[in-house]
């Protein structure tokens, strides 16, 4: 990487190489694990991620997400979620 | 009140390694290769340590590849669902291991540098050539696949190469970068003299990692661990005794911390004689210095008893002799002033020799 990586509309984020989504069945929580890191999710912060799927833009990750929780306001969504991607983006957890 | 399960796993493979450097984290009593626990004992460590809540193992040691079976021990852990992660000085590893290790589950490589220049590097390691072969196992690391971690403690002797460390982190295409001052336990306590930064030196180098994270931010995370003697608070070191990290020494030792048996008033149970599970939840050294009931004044009080957990017991220890004093680092600590004292003394008058780590100054001569 040379060159910081800033979110748009039609990137397409995924875990890093070597990032992994994993359930840990003792405290009944999602959790990345990364190198030297292990980020505990919320369930928003779950839902979020579990659709980065290296397939599906953050305009439809967006979209996917107002469609589930239709009472959160979608300029909320909107600024929440790419306010934490860009950050895991910044940690080198997320590729895009 | 029941602990709360460990997050990782530091796996002290064995403490033979081919560098010496005069701060290696290692007890002074460095363990021989006799002792070290085989195969299938680590196998049952590992498993146990992931059953007990641990989702990271940290393969480290001494040189971790100096074991022939760590493939073996990779593979066990990504089996038992743990993250794994290797902390390797790069001089025993070629190219078709680090394949071998990658296929086995390796999800991460933590690479330490003793300097920018080999004359440099390979003295302060005490191995010639080392600094050369680091480079070279850096690009197998990239060409793997796997993501890097570039490791640099640094000290009064090679800190004004942090420019350049900087800049050989980004060269080399590492992701994560440790600037890492020396903590003073036992081999960096022998060499303090030698090691000891100055305020200067300290005061130059803060300012240069906050401007680097704003110029690498999104390229390069820094990790920055600033040295206890100039510090006004104490870092919370293991976020909390026996609250998050379980250490394994290559005999079996189960301990708090890396550098744990420095605090010599302590016993330290085994997983060759006791599940890790009754080790981590009842163990006497787990349960000495665990959560907030041991402490002292001025530590029970503070509002950041729960933040710093009381600083570090093994510094507590090497400095006032009684591991459960207030931490010195700390700016309320009555021995606060002359630990600064000590500091500024060994900046200004120590010399540049090092005692080296190895079998052969090891305080208990190995039974070869």
């Amino acid at each position: 990487m040379t060159e910081r990586v800033l979110l748009v509309a039609d990137s397409v984020p995924r875990l890093a190489p070597h990032r992994r989504l994993r359930r840990d069945p003792l405290r009944d929580v999602w959790t990345i694990q990364a190198p030297e890191r292990c980020f505990m999710l919320d369930d928003a912060a779950h839902a979020v991620i579990s659709r980065c799927d290296g397939k599906t833009s953050l305009a439809a990750i967006i979209e996917s997400l107002c469609a589930s929780f239709p009472d959160a306001p979608r300029d909320t969504i909107t600024a929440d979620v790419t306010h934490m991607l860009q950050d895991l983006i910044d940690k080198g957890v997320v590729a895009a | 009140m029941i602990p709360d399960p460990p997050f990782a796993l530091l796996a002290e493979l064995t403490h033979r390694c081919p560098l010496q450097c005069p701060y290696c984290s290692n007890p002074l009593d460095l363990e021989r290769a006799a002792k070290e626990m085989t195969t299938e004992e680590w196998c049952g460590a590992i498993r146990q340590a992931a059953a007990l809540g641990c989702m990271q193992v940290h393969f480290s040691g001494g040189e971790p590849t100096a074991r022939p079976d760590l493939e073996l021990l990779v593979s066990e852990a990504a089996a038992a669902g743990l993250y794994t992660n290797l902390i390797t000085s790069g001089v025993l590893c070629d190219r078709a291991r680090l394949k071998r290790l990658a296929a086995a589950g390796l999800e991460h490589v933590q690479l330490s540098f003793q300097g920018t220049t080999a004359s440099l590097a390979d003295r302060i390691g005490g191995h010639a050539g080392g600094h050369e072969k680091k480079l070279a196992f850096a690009q197998d690391v990239r060409d793997t696949g796997l993501p890097l971690t570039a490791n640099f403690v640094v000290h009064r002797q090679n800190v004004h190469q942090l420019d350049d460390m900087i800049g050989l982190a980004v060269l080399i295409g590492a992701e994560r970068m440790e600037i890492a001052n020396v903590q003073y336990y036992g081999w960096a306590l022998k060499n303090r003299a030698a090691l000891m930064p100055s305020r200067a030196q300290l005061d130059r180098m803060t300012g240069q990692v906050a401007a680097t994270r704003e110029r690498l931010k999104g390229i390069v995370t820094i990790y920055f661990v600033v040295p206890d003697y100039y510090a006004r608070r104490p870092k919370a070191c293991m976020g909390g005794w026996g609250r998050r990290f379980l250490n394994i020494s290559p005999s079996g030792k189960v301990l708090p911390c890396h550098a744990a048996e420095s605090i010599t008033s302590l016993t330290f149970d085994t997983v060759r004689e006791k599940p890790l599970a009754d080790i981590w939840l009842r163990g006497s050294a787990f349960q000495a210095f665990r959560g907030t009931g041991w402490m002292p004044e001025p530590c029970r009080s503070c509002d950041r008893k729960e933040i710093d957990w009381g600083g570090c017991r093994c510094q507590a220890f090497a400095i006032t002799g009684d591991a459960a004093q207030t931490d010195p680092a700390c700016a309320l600590s009555d021995d606060h002033e002359s630990l600064v004292l000590t500091a500024l003394e060994d900046a200004s008058t120590g010399g540049d020799d090092f005692v080296y780590r190895n079998f052969r100054t090891a305080k208990v001569l190995p039974e070869f």
